[in-house]
């Protein structure tokens, strides 16, 4: 597909005259109109889950926001841990800015690390949109930590983590307790991360984290009641790709400050690299919207545009609490920024993490 | 909590709400009627609708389409013998059995009253155990899991058929097959084969209807008679009626375990309907009729399967933790309407908990209601010419199954698990064994793999799992004596004792039985095999229940070479049974040949196009319709399918020709 042939489709459905004379010019976002069009919102996973959630709660916005008013419609394409529907985008999409895809961290790990059913490059495609989250790491009292600040009690301690899988999201936890020191055994099969709450309720697993909705929703409860501890949030990412505090949980310390806590210093070197890159593929770029390669720009313009327009909404503002999270979508630069961080690992730290899983938890990549 | 129920009920009992909750209901007695479909699509096809809507309308609309999906999918169970959900495979065994002799509008009525008991029974266990539950459901740990798995793994006794070494042997590729894809415990990938689809595992779908419905579409296509031998639908509706009152004891008790079943998360839905089967095996008395058509077996899946909704409902209200597909399609639309499930269900929005319960009762007595006003005119389909409504059977189990992952490759596990399915029909295998052994793999393995991580091999003496081991006991105990025996055409040929049965002559007799034993032992050994390459935690599972397999299909081969035609393991429909000595009957072949042409063609041309020209091709060879009707039939099909699919946001599979030319849609 070319420049000239969708403007003069575009031209066509708006029935003005003149179509080559259009097809010869240049085309700018202000040309790009979808009336009368369909745009399939590609989805990975099944219906019902985060993601297909994620992308119902938004379609209405882009139909709203959308040069011409396209009708939006959730195509679900699920399959092989999401795989199956980005190979598919990958293979059929044609650049015309009538199919986007919706990519997880789901999406990101197995494209990161390297798995052979992975048939997609993310470098080819065009980011449009970034909705980040987040998370928070709690234990129970029965650890004898009262508070955030006493995490260094947990050194030494034999932990506990219900894991859905070496490969999955759960890699940041694991990541991420081994780099700080903890002592977490990961025991994986669970379903979910409501799955694995569940295991913390029963007692059979004394570390966890949910997503920051679920957190809010179904821990805060167990906080107030005093069968729960907050330890720390996995955090945002500043414009200078710094980890901060996030923003929804402003009181409780990141996961740089509780490493510090316990470790009496800020995490560095290439252990640290490779946590934070997964850490930015599942957290703050884990939701991301693309176009096609070979998108003509004022297409791409034009769907920059309606995220903008749709994060300005104030009915989105008002609605979006528990189906995005007290979170901004991140559009533009910011979007390009996480992007570019979320997606791209160098080899050597590939190898690293590779080599990690395979040796202590039997996965094997190829 | 009185006046949470009472503003939930007068919120719920305007005109406004009713009319949302009978759009709910309507669309999930429409979806429901399609295989396969079931409440998955059904809420999918909501999403898009609810955004903005208020929420006690939105969760009306809701709630009414997934009470109904379990009462409207008993249709193609009884009628057609394709399992319309998974919950409603048990259904078939004795659901089409009484189609086939005339009883369908029966059938139905009992199986329509079950469910709309167990509907109201579901729903008036969670109006008081709302909110005690959460306790409860917390009783229940990975280790209390692995029992109640085992519990559901000892109804294969109940089921295994005449031959014990077979049961077992069937349940054993249940759990090979079950164990194809991620290791629970590491990730690691088991018989792949390099082939990415096996990666998720064979989707349930497609394990139930090509164990179930693909040997009836076979069988079916052998003869060209309708699908009820009578001619007739038999007794009415009101014998069904009377079925239930007669057996009201027993659907009480199923309805009960159904919502105890779906009230625990992480057992799933899918083996309720099993579990209250083989109960009503292991306590009922005259067991000798069940896979044969007794109206009992109709009435305790049925029963549970509805109640299994309500149940299912407290786990997802209380935890946010769906417990079934379905469940979880709901769960994303209450974020949507801007409901966030969790504790506040019980507290700040106990209101809107019980809107949900409410809903569910009447949706049960709406949906229950119009599929028996619907039962009657239905249950004519069985009075059709087969040959003529094959081509739609075939269509809509393709549809079905390629809803699983919506590619090519799930036609043809279709028409692999098929195959397989027609020799076990064939050969005497019982296809419920294979199924429970399937559904309950992973689960076994997961939660054994996680209770002895967590509490070690002790987990065995935690009370809770002595308690489950007392019933599991009792279940093999009464399974043991009651054994069912659905084994289709088991009437041996009047001059079984003219054919050699002893020594060569005799082996030669038994060949083609022996041949699938061994059939089933390499497929032991090849789980066997592959099971050695992975690590400890990702072999131990598979290796021990090949080893197992491959042990009862040995002594089942051995009894297979050793003892005589009239033996209890032999069978063999085409050699011994029903079809040796009659000579109208097609061979076995040709339905199959038919269902392989379809997946064929779509390799070729893409599913919509292949469809078109089977419709064609099946009309007017095999059932001889003049060129108008078969046009008239094929265009109804098409506009059918296009419209689904339309709905559903749905792309067929594409073929080799969508590779090379690109093509408008429904073709590319």
């Amino acid at each position: 597909m070319t420049v000239s042939r969708f403007t003069r489709r575009a031209a066509m459905a708006l029935g003005v005259a003149g179509a080559a004379l259009t097809a010869a010019l240049p085309a700018s976002a202000q040309d790009v109109t979808f009336e009368g069009e369909t745009i399939e919102f590609m989805i990975p996973f099944s219906a019902g889950g985060g993601s297909d959630t994620w992308a119902r709660f938004l379609a209405p916005f882009l139909q709203k926001h959308l040069p011409g008013n396209p009708s939006v419609q959730v195509v679900n394409e699920p399959g092989g841990g999401s795989t199956k529907g980005a190979n598919l985008f990958a293979a059929r999409a044609r650049p015309d800015g009538l199919t986007i895809l919706g990519t997880s961290g789901s999406t990101q790990f197995p494209y990161l690390l390297g798995d052979p059913r992975v048939r997609y490059e993310y470098a080819d495609w065009n980011v449009v949109m970034a909705t980040p989250t987040g998370g928070v790491v709690y234990t129970t009292p029965d650890t004898g930590v009262e508070s955030a600040d006493q995490i260094d009690k947990l050194a030494g301690q034999d932990l506990v983590y219900a894991s859905q899988g070496a490969t999955s999201l759960d890699l940041v936890p694991l990541l991420g307790f081994r780099l700080m020191g903890l002592d977490v055994r990961h025991v994986f099969g669970f379903q979910g991360r409501g799955d694995g709450r569940l295991a913390f309720e029963r007692g059979e697993v004394n570390i966890d984290y949910q997503t920051s909705s679920g957190y809010l929703q179904n821990v805060q409860p167990l906080v107030d009641e005093g069968s729960a501890v907050p330890l720390f949030s996995w955090g945002a990412l500043d414009d200078e790709g710094n980890i901060v505090r996030d923003p929804t949980f402003p009181d409780l310390p990141s996961y740089v400050e509780a490493y510090e806590a316990i470790n009496g210093e800020a995490p560095s070197g290439a252990e640290f690299e490779a946590y934070k890159a997964f850490f930015v593929a599942g957290f703050p770029a884990q939701k991301m919207v693309f176009l096609p390669e070979g998108t003509d720009q004022a297409i791409i313009d034009a769907y920059k545009q309606a995220f903008v327009d749709i994060q300005d909404d104030p009915e989105f503002q008002e609605q979006k609490g528990p189906a995005i999270g007290d979170y901004q979508l991140a559009t533009g630069d910011s979007a390009q920024n996480l992007y570019e961080q979320g997606t791209r690992v160098s080899d050597e730290v590939r190898r690293s993490v590779v080599d990690l899983l395979t040796s202590e938890y039997d996965v094997t990549l190829d | 909590m009185l006046d949470a129920m009472l503003s939930a009920l007068s919120d719920l009992l305007t005109l406004q709400h009713l009319l949302y909750m009978l759009v709910g209901v309507t669309l999930g007695l429409s979806v429901g009627v399609f295989p396969g479909l079931g409440g998955i699509a059904g809420l999918s096809l909501l999403l898009p609708f609810i955004y903005g809507m208020d929420p006690t309308s939105a969760l009306a609309m809701l709630i009414g389409l997934v009470a109904v999906i379990p009462t409207s999918d008993t249709f193609a169970s009884v009628l057609m013998g394709i399992p319309g959900s998974s919950a409603s495979q048990a259904t078939v065994l004795d659901g089409f059995p009484l189609s086939r002799q005339g009883h369908a509008a029966r059938a139905l009525s009992a199986a329509f009253v079950s469910s709309l008991f167990g509907g109201l029974v579901g729903a008036i266990v969670l109006t008081g155990f709302v909110l005690i539950a959460r306790p409860l459901i917390l009783l229940f740990t990975s280790a209390e899991l692995f029992m109640l798995s085992v519990f559901g793994l000892s109804m294969v006794g109940v089921l295994a058929g005449r031959s014990l070494a077979k049961g077992l042997g069937a349940c054993g590729l249940g759990l090979v097959i079950g164990s194809i894809g991620g290791a629970p415990a590491t990730g690691e990938f088991r018989m792949i084969f390099n082939t990415d689809y096996l990666y998720d595992g064979i989707p349930l779908v497609i394990v139930g209807l090509g164990l179930f419905a693909v040997p009836e579409i076979v069988d079916l296509l052998r003869r060209d008679q309708s699908i009820s031998s009578e001619g007739g639908l038999g007794a009415g509706w009101f014998t069904g009626l009377r079925d239930w009152w007669k057996n009201w004891w027993l659907s009480l008790r199923c309805a009960g375990l159904g919502t105890i079943i779906g009230a625990i998360p992480g057992l799933g839905g899918s083996v309720v309907d099993w579990l209250a089967y083989g109960h009503a095996m292991q306590s009922e008395r005259n067991t000798e009729n069940f896979g044969k058509g007794d109206i009992r077996g109709v009435i305790a899946p049925e029963s549970a399967n509805n109640a299994k909704e309500g149940g299912g409902l407290l786990p997802t209200l209380m935890f946010g933790i769906p417990g079934s597909g379905s469940m979880a399609v709901f769960l994303g639309g209450m974020v949507l309407i801007g409901i966030e499930p969790g504790p506040s269900m019980v507290t700040t929005n106990l209101d809107v908990t019980y809107t949900i319960i409410w809903s569910l009762a009447l949706a049960n007595v709406l949906g229950a209601g119009l599929c028996i006003i619907l039962a009657q005119p239905i249950a004519r389909l069985t009075t059709i010419p087969f040959p003529q409504l094959a081509p739609f059977m075939i269509a809509v189990i393709s549809f079905a199954a390629f809803q699983a992952t919506r590619s090519l490759a799930d036609l043809v596990a279709l028409l692999v698990i098929g195959v397989i399915g027609v020799f076990m029909r064939r050969f005497g295998w019982p296809r419920p064994a294979l199924l429970i052994g399937f559904v309950l793999a992973a689960q076994s393995e997961t939660y054994l793999y996680q209770a002895v991580q967590f509490y070690g091999w002790e987990f065995i003496l935690r009370p809770g799992c002595l308690i489950l081991l007392a019933f599991i006991l009792l279940s093999v105990w009464f399974g043991m004596r009651n054994r069912v025996d659905d084994t289709a055409g088991d009437e041996l040929r009047a001059d079984i004792d003219d054919l050699p049965s002893e020594g060569r002559a005799g082996l030669r007799v038994r060949m083609p039985q022996i041949l699938f034993a061994l059939f089933a032992g390499a497929c032991f050994a090849a789980a066997f095999v592959d099971s050695l390459q992975h690590s400890f935690l990702g072999r131990v599972f598979p290796l021990v229940m090949a080893s197992a397999g491959f042990l009862s299909v040995a002594l089942l081969t051995w009894q297979l070479v050793t003892k005589g035609n009239r033996h209890n393991v032999s069978q063999d429909t085409e050699v011994l049974g029903e079809y040796a000595s009659d000579s109208e009957a097609g061979s076995l072949w040709s339905g199959m040949f038919w269902i392989a042409s379809l997946v064929a063609l779509s390799a070729l041309l893409g599913f919509f196009a292949a469809m078109v020209v089977f419709f064609v091709l099946f009309l007017t060879i095999r059932a001889r319709t003049r060129p108008l009707r078969t046009i008239l039939l094929t265009a109804g099909a098409a506009a059918f399918v296009l419209l689904l699919s339309d709905a559903l946001n749905l792309r067929f599979p594409e073929g080799l020709l969508q590779t090379y030319v690109s093509l408008p849609w429904p073709f590319g």
